[in-house]
Parts: structure tokens; sequence; C-alpha cells
């Protein structure tokens, strides 16, 4: 029992001790060591796709429940107690809808931008640091490797707005490509202040290096304006509102996945909940410290009583605070027109991206940073 | 307005939009939703709600205030409402004799209401109009379970 509970906190031993016990058993059935290896890795994949399905769910009810409230609604409360079955009944009834393909559809492409666009969350979600060595993988170009990956996605959108053969769908993709690679200069422009602070592209050691206090309070105000830089750039990079322009139902009837149905429409509909949930967790590690309790530094009695929250509870608190601005911002604002969506990046986010990092430089040079003990 | 008052003055718009959304989510007072028809016991519409039409009767004699005069029925957009009358030999005051109020044809525009000279007619706040019969929706006023 006491074992479990120094697990909760102390996620690094787990890691080491699931290795060895999969080792030993592996070595017991006098199985070469890779299949230890390999059963590992394909546990991961399984826990990390139950977690995903599981996740997606509970965000669109979620969604559905805050935006009832926001609205002056209840939202869905008819399906179980306090409609928590209502995503599984919609879920349901997608697997079983029919699959319409349009006829002069380029069926190729028709077919793959779903898979792209849920590919690559699933493959980004593998950069997400859940607790103390508890990341599937933990590259030394981690972060690096996230933006390129999230980045992809814009590729499935633009795959289904040409293949649907629908001008909404055309309209939609041409939107969500012109919108994504806007917006990934200001996204990046606030990663690099984080980058440049830490010293470092690797998720976990940029994590590390908040011990001492999380970048948005000890980088002060560069921290804080690539914070808001980098929540605002995130809601554009995942499509939803005020920058929803590739769906914009009032003018594209749905953007990009107008033709679809069915299964298929899930795939785009759960990828775009899973965009949202990463960029909420790269949000939480890279400025809020991730899975790193609220530490000052310097404090050892106040780090103390943080450190009696299990990192895993961090985490989940703030991203999942992270989510709920989100859905507050989609509830709240109203959607923009194109030309203010380009006007709002490249003459306001950008040369304030640029400005703030000159400014992050010289906070970094010049070691200006707070609580630093 | 400059570059910068432009950033400032949208941003503190923002916030005033979260505020607001904010108060109404922590607030459950805000929800506006009937969640009709489970609360159909204490459901009220409110006052000036078209909903089934009824005579108003006299309280007194127990009469309907109506003297048959065809003013609703001229009122009519679309000829909804039936009525003849009589005169009374005693009084010299006419009376309706028949008055079949046409539902299914009924717009709810209110003319007749505001045509009677005797507030005879009055809308309530009955909405559950619905009936298995087209013959249903023809309603006899007059000796109507329905009393104002």
């Amino acid at each position: 029992m006491k074992q479990i509970f120094n697990y909760f906190y102390h996620t690094e031993d787990l890691t080491r001790d699931l290795d060895g016990l999969l080792l030993s058993v592996a070595r017991a059935l006098g199985l070469p060591d890779w299949t230890a290896v390999a059963v590992e890795v394909l546990g991961v994949i399984l826990m990390i796709c139950v977690f995903l399905a599981l996740m997606a769910l509970f965000l669109v009810y979620l969604e559905r429940k805050a935006a009832g409230r926001f609205q002056l609604r209840y939202g869905p409360n008819r399906v179980g107690p306090f409609g928590l079955l209502q995503t599984i009944a919609d879920a349901m009834k997608l697997f079983f809808k029919e699959d319409i393909v349009p006829t002069n559809a380029d069926k190729l492409i028709y077919k793959a931008a779903p898979a792209f666009c849920f590919g690559s969350a699933f493959i980004a979600l593998a950069f997400v640091p859940w607790s103390i060595n508890v990341a599937p993988v933990d590259l030394n170009v981690g972060i690096l490797f996230y933006t390129a990956i999230t980045s992809l996605a814009v590729l499935g959108l633009l795959m289904a707005g040409w293949g649907s053969n629908s001008k909404w769908s055309l309209l939609g993709g041409i939107r969500a490509g012109a919108q994504i690679i806007s917006y990934e200069l200001s996204a990046s422009l606030a990663i690099l202040v984080i980058i440049i602070f830490s010293g470092t592209l690797q998720i976990s050691e940029i994590i590390e290096s908040q011990r001492e206090g999380w970048w948005i309070w000890r980088g002060h105000l560069p921290a804080v304006i690539a914070f808001i830089l980098f929540i605002i750039a995130g809601t554009a990079e995942t499509n939803r509102t005020p920058f929803d322009l590739p769906e914009a139902e009032a003018e594209l009837t749905a953007g990009y996945h107008t033709e679809y149905s069915g299964i298929r429409f899930a795939m785009f509909f759960l990828s775009e909940f899973l965009f949202m949930f990463l960029v909420c967790a790269i949000a939480a590690t890279l400025f809020l410290g991730g899975w790193m309790p609220f530490y000052i530094g310097g404090l050892d009695g106040f780090n103390a009583v943080m450190s009696w929250i299990p990192p895993v509870v961090w985490f989940f608190g703030k991203t999942g605070f992270l989510i709920f601005v989100l859905m507050w911002f989609r509830w709240t604002f109203p959607r923009m027109r194109i030309d203010q969506l380009m006007r709002l990046e490249w003459k306001v986010l950008m040369p304030i991206g640029l400005l703030n990092l000159l400014l992050a430089s010289i906070v970094a040079l010049s070691r200006l940073y707070i609580f630093s003990a | 307005m400059s570059y910068t008052g432009k950033i400032v003055n949208g941003g503190w718009s923002l916030l005033q939009g979260m505020w607001l959304t904010l108060k109404y989510i922590t607030n459950p007072k805000t929800i506006i939703t009937q969640e009709y028809p489970d609360n159909r016991e204490t459901l009220k519409m409110f006052d000036r709600f078209r909903g089934k039409l009824i005579f108003v009767f006299d309280e007194e004699s127990g009469k309907p205030k109506c003297i048959a005069c065809s003013m609703c029925n001229t009122a009519c957009p679309n000829a909804s409402i039936e009525l003849e009358g009589e005169k009374d030999p005693e009084t010299k005051k006419r009376y309706p004799t028949k008055y079949v109020w046409h539902s299914g044809q009924c717009t709810y525009c209110g003319l007749c209401v505001e045509a009677c000279p005797t507030d005879a007619l009055k809308f309530t706040g009955k909405y559950e109009n619905a009936v298995y019969d087209r013959a249903e929706l023809d309603i006899d006023l007059l000796n109507s379970k329905d009393k104002g």
C-alpha cells in the first residue's frame, strides 16, 4: 500500500520498476530481452489509445456542458446522470452511421485525410510529460518535434478540403492552411522565449528548469506576454472559435469536413479535441511547470507543503484549467473575419512576439529572473 | 485610435465579455431554460401570451358578455369565427346563440380581442392545444369547459 502511495509521488520509480519487472519476466520465460521492450511499447500504445478515446469523449461532454452554462442553458442532462453518457451515445451513433464518399471525390486523398489529422495528434501525444519521467518519448529536440508534428495536421485539413470535391471544403481547407502557417509563427516565437530561458529543447529539462518557480513567474513580463501569445496562437492552430474560420458554419456549412460522415467525421472531431488537450498540456508544461508543483526558490517549508500534491494532479490541474480557458474563449468571443484574422497575426501578434523575444534575450542574458536563489 | 490604443481597447472589451460569461457559468440561477414537460405543473405563461381563446361571462348573471355584434368576425383575417345571435325581446339586447371558434384556421393574431367592444373575448395562457381529431379544433366557446 505504501509502495503504491510512493509510486503516486515518485513516478520515476514506477517506470523503473515496471521495466525491471517486464525484463525479469522475459528472462524467466527464456525470451530475449527485446520482447520485454516490445511488450512495454505495445502496452504504452494501448494505454495512450484508451486514454485518447476516453479523454476525447469526456472533453466533448465538458465542452457541451460548459457551452450550455455559458449560454444560460443546462447543456446535456438527459442521457445518464448529468448527461454523462451523452457523448458515448453520440459516439455509438457515429460508429454505425453510413460512411458516404462523394462520387467525384479524390478517393485516396479523401479517405487518408482524417487519418493524417488523427495520426498527428496521436504522435504528438507521445511528447506529453504526464508526470516525473512518465513521457512515452523524451527527445533532446522534443519541443521542436512537437511543433513539427502538430503542423502536420493541417495537411490532413488541406487534403480533406481538396479531396472532397466541394467548394465549401476547399475554401475551408485553404483557410486552415493560411491560418496555421500564420499562427505557427507567433506560437514558435512564444516557445522560443522559454527555450531561451531554459536553454534546452528537451521537454523534461524544460520542466526541470522550473524547479525554482514556473517560468510565468520567474520570467515575469516576457514570459507572461509569451504565454498570452501562445494561448492565442494555440486557439488559432486548433481551429477553435474565435478562429474557427476553416469550419465557419455560417459561411462554409462545415468547412473542410462538410462531406464527411460517420466514423471519418468522428476522427476529425476527436482530433480537434485532442489538439486542444495537446496545446493546453504543452502550454502548461512550458509556462506553468508541467507536473512541477508550485515551488518558490529558497522557501523550503513552502515547497515541502506543495510537494504533498502529487505531480500527476498538478499536471492535470494546470492542463484542465487551460482547457477551461479555451472553452471560455470559445463561448464568449464572436468569430473573426478572414482579413481580421490575418491582420491580428501579421500586424499585432508577430511584431509583439519579435519584440518580446528581444526583451526575453535581454532578461536571459542579464539573469533578471525572479525567485532565483 | 492609435495602434496600441486599439490593442488595449480590444483586449479590455474581450475581458469584459469573459467577465460576463464567467458570471453566467458560476451562477446557476442565470439558467433560463424551461424544462418542459417536466415542469408543466408549475410553468406559467406570461400575461400577454396568446394561447387558447375563451369567452368572458358576466359575473352576476352568468351570461356571456358578448352582444353578437359580429365585429370580431369582421376583424378576423381568415374567417375563423362563426357566430349567430338573437335579440332578447324583453331587454332589447342581442345575445349569441352560436359561437364557434375554428382554431385550426386561427393565426392567433388577436384582432378579434382588440375589436370586441365589450371585452367578451380573452386569450388564456393555455398552450397545449394539440388534438387527435381535426373536428376537435372547432371549439364552441358558448359551451366550452374553459371559462374566464
